[in-house]
């Protein structure tokens, strides 16, 4: 290989409520925490793919909040949290929660270690509320989710 | 089936905490009903009720012959949770691909007088 490739790596154990990710970055922490505490600079990368984002409110610092709103066509998905951490340069702790799952909040850690030649090690422990809303998380990404899997349930339910 | 409703249907199988108890017990091997339902406080009757919505998922089978009939764990569903985990790190990748952009645009000599505050950090 001669490009470096970083890929992410997930851990998301079966029947814990609880999602780790990792990725290496070839930056330094300072710019990685900076990338992810100003708004310009994390409404470009942060929001979901092919979608724009807007930052509604953003207060990076402990004891702050954010919230976001990612817009497509005639969609629009929000998203919002506290910082209860803001540890420059290594260290953010805040909670997620995307309102179309009200009832659901991730509490996430992230730390940024510092590795030779200027580079980063990002880490994010993610622990959620509930096991179904990890793995509502975890298949945000599918087109009809567990959102409209949970809402079958309930429909179900009422047929037992 | 189409993918995704099976996709949704296995979510909802999978929320309920007594279901998912039952898929643990079987992974161990097949039972019955009547094993499955002795080790919980609920009736043979609640027992089949979850083992429909499991079996409607796809996450279980139960063999036609004989009284018996066994309970058994599809495990191939469980490849769909993988792929389901794999889908939300490739998104993950995705993000962070945009941030490496983000991170290179930050590292470029700057071409005005503010720079955007990485002055040390250029190589």
């Amino acid at each position: 290989m001669t490009t470096t490739r970083h890929e992410t790596t997930i851990e998301a154990p079966p029947g814990l409520p609880f999602v780790e990710i990792t990725r290496e970055f070839d930056a330094p922490p300072e710019l990685v925490f900076r990338a992810h505490v100003e708004p310009d600079l994390a409404m470009q990368w942060l929001g979901p793919r092919d979608i724009h984002s807007v930052a509604e409110h953003w207060d990076a610092r402990t004891g702050g909040s954010w919230r976001y709103v990612s817009t497509r066509g005639e969609e629009s998905y929000r998203f919002y949290g506290s910082f209860h951490e803001v540890r420059p340069p290594h260290r953010i702790v805040q909670t997620f929660t995307f309102e179309g799952w009200p009832d659901g909040v991730s509490l996430d850690t992230l730390t940024l270690e510092p590795l030779d030649g200027g580079r980063t090690r990002l880490r994010i422990v993610s622990v959620l509320d509930s096991l179904e809303s990890r793995d509502a998380m975890v298949a945000s990404g599918m087109e009809r989710g567990v959102v409209e899997g949970y809402q079958h349930l309930d429909e179900l339910l009422l047929t037992l | 089936m189409a993918a995704d409703e099976r996709l949704s249907r296995v979510f909802a199988a999978l929320a309920d905490p007594t279901r998912r108890d039952i898929v643990a017990r079987l992974s161990d091997g097949d039972a019955t009903v009547s094993q499955l339902g002795a080790s919980y406080d609920v009736s043979l009757q609640a027992v089949s009720k979850h083992l429909k919505v499991l079996e409607d998922a796809g996450l279980v089978s139960r063999t036609r012959d004989a009284q018996r009939r066994p309970v058994h764990l599809e495990a191939e569903v469980f490849d769909l949770m993988t792929k389901w985990i794999e889908r939300y790190r490739q998104q993950a990748e995705e993000r962070y691909r945009r941030l490496d952009a983000v991170l290179a645009a930050m590292q470029e000599p700057a071409s005005g007088d503010d720079a955007i505050g990485a002055e040390g950090a250029a190589s």
